[in-house]
């Protein structure tokens, strides 16, 4: 069967040069980074360079990279670690609605331990307003979280503008930037903010690494207490070969970087066009331009998206849904309830991330297994026939 | 994706009895888009028998292939017999469903017995009124 991944919103897969630039930590080059014998200096230059590739990713200075075991750790770093860092200034902080659960429940544990959270609603298009933020700032707020990219639907958030008031409030923004590092372009000094998340998972590098890059000069509580790793503020015994890896990737995404926007936005668009075009009652979620260049996502009403990606998936074809049915709690993806999108049509939920292996030959594919999956859930649903009913009796 | 038997995954793939019956004996809706599900079924009956069962259902596999099913275990049993489909039976004839999906079996078993309520009530005949399930009311 031919098999067609278009869940890379989840993780890309490993590029083949990303695996051999690991491979040799894996084996011959086990030692400890920390070791003052031979056998600690090769796997401790491999860890400088790997921060050197991941800082120039993103415009920074290798120092102020700590290496994480995910974007997860690092967003909770981020948020429990800055917010506690600053709460004899004051104890509360800004979050958006549609924040990644890593942003969401790290703010929500701040609740517990005394802190008080705003979340900044969204547009129906996912776009934080900056002046909804400026808003929010209160005298005794510390930090301010809001995504750069929403993985789900696709929405870039303006940044470097939301940053401009934060600066001028005197706090810190952090930005976890999970989906769109090694995917956009981006500079840290030009976004002018104080930190930010990324993970190796979502850009060709390997699973089980991430990066919080924190300005120089800003502080924060560390995580995990223990050894002198990532200059005592990420203690633990560093997974040399991940981050040998998610440095490989930085490296290569960056080199590229032009050339895979131009790969993915065309199949985007060409995906999008289609679907719409072919297929009646179907909403496209997040901006309708300001998205990540691999990400296609949609509503498409009177159906469900797990019975969509099961059928899609019996033909070889890999996507995911924010429907209440998908998840393990039965809860619609909060991110599309938060841009007003209802629960009944939030249920037809349905998202294409393309990557850099998919080709125009896969949007074709896409859309004629799709058509055929979508009319046979349609035929099923009372949702439609009472639609169809309701059509015919207003006429 | 959640992990389901090959008997679901076979009624969901291919469902059973799928549609509406025009001028059904009886119809039953259950469910509700917000929570995810909602099924209706139609039935025919003759001789106090179900002599044909069609459903429709929003949501997700797990729900379809309970549809399916209990269309498939209620044709031509008595109005009695189909009675006592329970949400076990269900989740058992399709060789067990995932925790978080069991309540779509609720929903099958739910939906029959409105149909036949709903046949009974057009009939004039007493409808059986056991413990309703508190999720039913809508």
């Amino acid at each position: 069967m031919r098999k067609i991944y278009l869940d890379n919103a989840a993780t890309t897969p490993i590029l083949p040069e990303v695996l051999e630039s690991m491979l040799p930590y894996l084996r011959d080059a086990y030692g400890n980074p920390q070791s003052l014998h031979y056998g600690g200096d090769e796997p401790r230059e491999a860890i400088e360079e790997a921060r050197g590739r991941v800082a120039a990713l993103i415009g920074a200075q290798p120092g102020e990279i700590i290496f994480t075991s995910s974007g997860t750790e690092a967003n909770n770093f981020a948020v429990k670690g800055l917010a506690m860092a600053q709460q004899s200034k004051g104890k509360h902080i800004v979050i958006s609605a549609i924040e990644h659960f890593s942003v969401l429940h790290s703010a929500r544990t701040l609740e517990k331990w005394g802190f008080e959270m705003t979340e900044v609603p969204v547009d129906r298009h996912g776009l934080v307003d900056p002046d909804d933020v400026a808003r929010s700032i209160r005298k005794d707020t510390v930090l301010v979280s809001i995504m750069h990219a929403n993985g789900e639907v696709g929405t870039i958030q303006p940044i470097a503008e939301i940053a401009k008031l934060t600066k001028e409030a005197g706090v810190i923004f952090h930005t976890d930037a999970v989906a769109t590092a090694g995917t956009i372009p981006m500079d840290v000094r030009e976004l002018g903010i104080e930190a930010l998340s990324l993970a190796g998972n979502q850009f060709y590098g390997p699973k089980g690494v991430g990066a919080l890059w924190l300005k120089k000069g800003v502080r924060i509580i560390p995580f995990l207490d223990g050894g002198v790793q990532e200059g005592g503020r990420r203690a633990g015994t560093e997974s040399v070969p991940a981050i040998v890896g998610l440095g490989k990737a930085a490296e290569l995404a960056r080199a590229e970087m032009q050339s895979r926007v131009n790969h993915l936005s065309p199949l985007r668009e060409k995906l999008i066009r289609g679907l719409l075009s072919r297929i009646d009652h179907v909403i496209l979620t997040g901006h309708p331009t300001q998205r990540l260049p691999g990400n296609a996502s949609f509503c498409i009403e009177f159906i469900e998206g797990e019975a969509m990606l099961m059928l899609l998936s019996s033909q070889g074809v890999a996507a995911s849904s924010g429907s209440a049915c998908t998840s393990r709690a039965l809860k619609a993806s909060h991110v599309l309830i938060a841009m007003g999108i209802s629960h009944e049509i939030a249920q037809g939920s349905l998202l294409f991330s393309f990557g850099l292996g998919n080709t125009e030959e896969d949007v074709d594919y896409v859309l004629e297994v799709l058509l055929p999956i979508v009319d046979k859930l349609r035929q099923m649903s009372p949702l439609y026939a009472k639609f169809l009913k309701g059509q015919k009796g207003g006429k | 994706m959640p992990v389901y038997s090959e008997k679901v995954m076979e009624h969901f793939m291919n469902p059973r009895n799928v549609g509406e019956i025009e001028n059904a004996d009886g119809i039953g809706e259950v469910g509700n888009p917000v929570c995810g599900d909602m099924m209706s079924f139609y039935i025919k009956v003759d001789d106090n028998r179900l002599s044909d069962v069609k459903f429709k259902t929003f949501g997700c596999g797990a729900a379809i292939a309970v549809s399916s099913i209990v269309s498939e275990m209620a044709m031509g049993k008595t109005l009695d017999e189909a009675r006592k489909i329970t949400p076990a039976l269900v989740a058992q004839e399709l060789e067990g469903l995932p925790k978080n999906k069991y309540h779509c079996s609720n929903l099958g078993a739910q939906a029959l017995n409105k149909a036949i309520d709903n046949y009974l009530k057009k009939q004039g005949k007493p409808v059986k009124t056991k413990g309703r399930r508190k999720d039913e009311k809508k």
